[in-house]
């Protein structure tokens, strides 16, 4: 799959740690065998990923711990630089930037977000806030209005002055949320957001997340070691395993053919109908059959419309977002996806 | 068989014991061979060889190269001297303005930069110390005599001593609150009405100067460190001998470069007083989150703005950490600095030692250790403050402090004016309570000790002939009865079992080294020394830690008693024991022991404390009672970080028997000590004090080497 413009694209990126990796990449002609390297005291981070992102794409990124996928966002952010290959953000060379250039894209078009927050333990919520922006050489009243303006955005009004030190977790990543997002960048990366939260605050979070991004629409590469929080919140997921990109599909794509063992493991458990959308269960659309009045978009996720769907007695009619009729779903289908198939298999 | 490869450890130790036996009994003592003497002397003596290097020609006397090794370095002091001469006196002359006599004059490079250095640190102390006192030299500086004869009004008034003590007290409450406001009042009024104010502010003006050049080095040495590896790696050698190396011994070469006086105390102090704020700022910068550092990058922050907006505020606490051991370090130099002449409390000190006036000696002791328990607190809580919101304060509020400070400023001001009319005849008290005017104890010291002199002469007398007969003259002939090659053995058996090869030829090295310099016989009775002080000092301090630990009040208390014991210079430790036992070894043993048991006791107390409570749990719910627990599962986790404690013991121990030259030993601090009077001393000074440090080294890279192997085997990241 090819996209037009895409805001990232990686072209063969490998990471290769240890002791002058060009060279050895080099002696293996480009071919990365994990063992071979581990044997000559070399580690694998990346291994050969190519892939795009599109504009206000969300392309969650998902591995255990060690699986490489900190190191690919490292990559693509250039907190580390790649062993070889390309990446191009907007069409630009990353790995060919001088360092002033990539200051200057730093500043200007990316936002991270840390795992432990990476708050500044000296600075209050909005000098923590403002200093991306102090440090582009804004002037200080305009630096702070602006952050006032993110305090509001992610919901801390009445801390803007308290320190890091005398918040939650989850306040702390909101201030996170709100520095990463305060010069305004298109691209923003997160790297496991949410891991250090608790399970309650952690799907407040997500939530949070969703509603800033149904609004602000930025080109987004989230990683996370949660299967179920990347199955929520992706567009697209990128599963890897010792840095090698396992797949890289649609959540419902991954759940319905998961293409190696290793994603299967993860695909399982997972309750379909939490996952799948109505269109990727529909049959073809039949003139003649009996529907009823009710319709179902075809973006719905099973799960909120099966309700529904079962109450009815016949076939209920699938249409997209300009109401054509696009496929018709059998309440037994419902069923079927809702108790049966997951035993059967 | 199967015993030895079960234990094959312990069985490596029992033959390296043997092999050193054997080797001891196997070599006889030469039949010229006297204990105790320099292997190489300069002075002619009969039966003595002789060799050449470099023009130098080094005379020594020569046994079996088993028993001694012939000092081969024992050029290097001398050359060492001499090129540092060269490099004063000689080497590369230049044409130098000169404003006394007020035309150019030929100076070699290095003796023009150093008398720039000595003078600039010399006006600065000077202003610092007139601030503090009042004085003219300053003046004089910008001027000339000529000018202050003409205008006698112009000198710098100094501040009375009522707003200084305002000034601290002010300082100490917003720190850190009563508790230090009210220990600041009492030290502040004690040393007043002492009559110790100016001796105290002449070395507090001294440290003024050192401390912050100490500290702004350090930092950017640090900053230089953690940024390039060949710095670090460049610098870590030297930050090593540094630490471990007598402060006495870089005195020498400091006095031949700078000469004697309050600027060179000042220097010295610097040179002592930086490695520590290198390696507390390396290790803040290191340890912060790499996330955080991200952040910045990710920010946008050039080189710049990384280190100044976002590395050094986050890594704050520790380089404040780094700043109280710059002062403490200051502090324990005001009394060795007096040496070469820096003015205070310390020369005050060593005066009265010298004249066996215990009384004063503890009064200036009591003073100096005030000033450093205050300014420890002080600046460790201006490290563990974390900095508060004030936005949102009107302005009396935000400058509430400086407000109160300037108020008492005008009152001190006025109460002196008026002191001036009501005590004119004799001193205003309100300004300074002179030197010999203040209330002194003295006297009734002085008697206190006759008194216990004269009352438990006999009991005092019988403990130390004991010890030293029966004890120390016992031990000083077995240590001096090695042969070399079985210390060799001994040495790098130790290593060679610990950390394997390479450990083992780490600590051969340095012992070479040791071996080849002129003074092997006085490093044994150094080594001596230490070790009868290790030895009591760590069975006290494991004793007394093992059973404070028990308690949490207990271990809080001891932890603070350590605290306070370890700001005290370490001269100070010497007044009491010669109250109890007068100019003997003992006096000097007893001073290692009580100072070295801080260390052994604080770190068996931290290592106690640090286990796991849930190992405890585990234990209890196994059914351990209370002498199973500290034997079967305290001991053995805490005992890596209790060898830390050692470590610290054998260095603490060795400083204090160097410093213990100065009541008279024959180890290598009495070596130094001469020295210190020897005009060409300085190349000797400095090779001594090497050989002191590498004996710490050995020790060291031995208990770090089995420590850290044991941390990774208990599985505690190191």
């Amino acid at each position: 799959m090819t996209i037009e413009n895409p805001v990232i694209k990686c072209d063969s990126v490998y990471k290769i740690f240890g002791a002058n990796p060009e060279k050895m990449l080099e002696n293996n002609s480009g071919n990365v065998d994990p063992k071979i390297f581990q044997e000559a005291g070399y580690i694998v981070g990346v291994n050969n990923a190519s892939f795009e992102v599109s504009k206000g794409e969300i392309l969650v990124v998902m591995g255990l711990s060690g699986s490489g996928k900190s190191t690919l966002l490292r990559c693509i952010s250039r907190l580390t630089d790649a062993t070889s290959g390309k990446i191009y953000i907007d069409g630009q060379e990353l790995l060919a930037l001088k360092n002033k250039e990539l200051i200057e894209l730093r500043r200007n078009k990316m936002g991270m977000v840390f795992q432990s927050f990476a708050l500044l333990p000296h600075k209050t919520v909005l000098e923590n806030i403002a200093f991306p922006l102090q440090i582009k050489g804004m002037k200080t009243t305009d630096s702070i209005s602006k952050s006032i303006e993110m305090v509001k955005l992610v919901g801390l009004e009445g801390r803007e002055n308290y320190f890091p030190r005398e918040l939650s977790g989850g306040q702390q990543q909101r201030v996170g949320i709100a520095r990463s997002l305060a010069v305004e960048p298109d691209i923003w990366f997160l790297d496991e957001p949410f891991s250090a939260l608790d399970p309650l605050i952690r799907k407040e979070m997500q939530d949070e997340f969703l509603r800033l991004q149904s609004s602000l629409k930025k080109t987004i590469m989230f990683v996370t070691h949660d299967f179920d929080e990347a199955l929520k919140l992706a567009d697209r997921i990128a599963i890897m395993k010792d840095g090698i990109i396992e797949q890289l599909d649609t959540p419902a794509n991954i759940v319905l053919s998961p293409a190696t063992e290793y994603v299967k493991k993860f695909t399982q458990e997972v309750p379909r109908e939490k996952v799948l959308k109505i269109e990727s269960v529909m049959d073809q659309k039949d003139e003649g059959r009996n529907l009823s009045d009710f319709t179902v978009s075809k973006d719905a996720i099973i799960e909120t419309v099966a309700e529904k769907i079962l109450g009815q007695e016949k076939s209920v009619a699938v249409v997209d977002n300009d109401n054509n009729k696009v496929g018709i779903i059998n309440p037994t289908k419902i069923i079927r996806i809702l108790f049966g198939e997951k035993k059967s298999e | 068989m199967n015993i030895i490869n079960q234990y094959p450890k312990t069985f490596q130790w029992i033959f390296l014991i043997l092999v050193f036996f054997g080797l001891c009994f196997a070599i006889d003592v030469p039949e010229n061979y006297k204990f105790i003497r320099a292997q190489a002397e300069h002075s002619k003596v009969a039966g003595q060889t002789e060799f050449n290097f470099i023009g130098i020609t080094v005379r020594y006397i020569e046994y079996n190269f088993l028993w001694r090794i012939p000092p081969l370095l024992g050029w290097l002091p001398i050359w060492v001297n001499d090129s540092m001469f060269f490099l004063l006196n000689d080497w590369l002359p230049m044409e130098f303005w000169d404003p006394d006599v007020e035309k150019y004059k030929t100076r070699p490079l290095i003796l023009q930069i150093t008398r720039v250095i000595s003078g600039s640190i010399l006006f600065l102390i000077e202003f610092i110390r007139e601030i503090l006192i009042g004085g003219i030299k300053t003046i004089v500086a910008i001027t000339s005599w000529d000018w202050i004869d003409e205008n006698p009004w112009a000198e710098l008034p100094g501040i009375p001593w009522t707003i200084v003590t305002a000034g601290t007290v002010i300082l100490s409450y917003k720190l850190s609150g009563k508790g230090l406001a009210i220990f600041s009042l009492i030290a502040m009024v004690y040393i007043s009405i002492f009559g110790q104010w100016e001796p105290s502010m002449q070395t507090l003006s001294f440290i003024l100067v050192a401390a912050p050049v100490s500290f702004i080095l350090g930092l950017s040495l640090g900053i230089m460190a953690y940024k390039s590896k060949t710095v670090e790696k460049a610098l870590y050698p030297l930050l090593l001998v540094m630490q471990t190396m007598p402060q006495y011994a870089v005195l020498v070469p400091a006095m031949v470069l700078f000469g004697i006086g309050d600027h060179s105390a000042a220097i010295i102090t610097i040179v002592v007083a930086t490695p520590p704020m290198i390696l507390l700022t390396l290790l803040g910068l290191r340890g912060i989150s790499p996330e955080v550092i991200e952040a910045g990058k990710m920010s946008g922050c050039n080189d710049f703005q990384l280190m100044f907006k976002v590395l050094i505020p986050t890594a704050r606490r520790d380089i404040l950490i780094g700043v109280n051991q710059v002062i403490m370090v200051c502090l324990s130099m005001a009394v060795i600095a007096a040496f070469i002449g820096a003015k205070g409390l310390g020369w005050n000190l060593l005066l009265a030692l010298n004249r066996l006036n215990i009384g004063l000696a503890l009064e200036a002791g009591i003073c100096i250790s005030l000033i450093a328990v205050l300014l420890d607190k002080m600046s460790l809580a201006w490290a563990n403050k974390q900095t508060d919101y004030f936005g949102n304060l009107n302005f009396m509020k935000r400058r509430k402090y400086e407000l109160f400070f300037v108020v008492t400023v005008l009152i001190g001001l006025v109460l002196t004016y008026f002191g001036s009319f009501y005590l004119k005849d004799g001193y205003n008290y309100l300004y300074e309570v002179p030197h010999n005017k203040g209330i002194s104890t003295a006297e009734f010291w002085n008697r206190g000790v006759d008194w216990i002199w004269d009352t438990f002469f006999y009991p005092l007398k019988i403990f130390n002939t004991w010890l030293i007969q029966d004890v120390l003259q016992p031990m000083r002939a077995a240590y001096l009865r090695m042969p070399i090659v079985a210390t060799f053995v001994l040495v790098m058996g130790a290593g060679y079992i610990i950390g394997g090869i390479r450990s083992a030829f780490v600590v051969g090295g340095l012992t070479l080294f040791i071996a080849l310099s002129p003074w092997w016989d006085r490093a044994l009775v150094t080594a001596y020394m230490a070790t009868f002080g290790v030895i009591a000092s760590s069975i006290i301090g494991i004793t007394m830690g093992t059973l404070c630990a028990q308690n949490t009040y207990s271990s809080k208390f001891i932890l603070a008693v350590c605290d306070i014991f370890q700001t005290f210079p370490s001269f100070v430790y010497l007044i009491p024991v010669m109250m109890l036992f007068g100019v003997t070894d003992t006096s000097v043993l007893i001073a290692v022991i009580v100072y070295a048991t801080i260390p052994a006791t604080r770190y068996t107390v931290e290592g106690l404390r640090s286990i796991p409570p849930a190992l405890n749990d585990a234990g209890a719910m196994s059914g351990v009672n209370n002498l199973q627990r500290i034997f079967k599962i305290d001991f053995p986790l805490a005992f890596p970080h209790i060898m830390l404690g050692i470590n610290q013991t054998i260095v603490f121990a060795l400083f204090m028997v160097i410093i213990g030259a100065f009541i008279g030993t024959e180890d290598l601090g009495q070596y130094i000590l001469k020295a210190l009077s020897d005009l060409k001393g300085g190349g000797k000074g400095l090779i001594l004090g090497i050989c002191v440090a590498f004996i710490a080294l050995i020790f060291d890279n031995l208990i770090k080497t089995y420590a850290d192997k044991r941390k990774k085997e208990l599985g505690y990241v190191s």
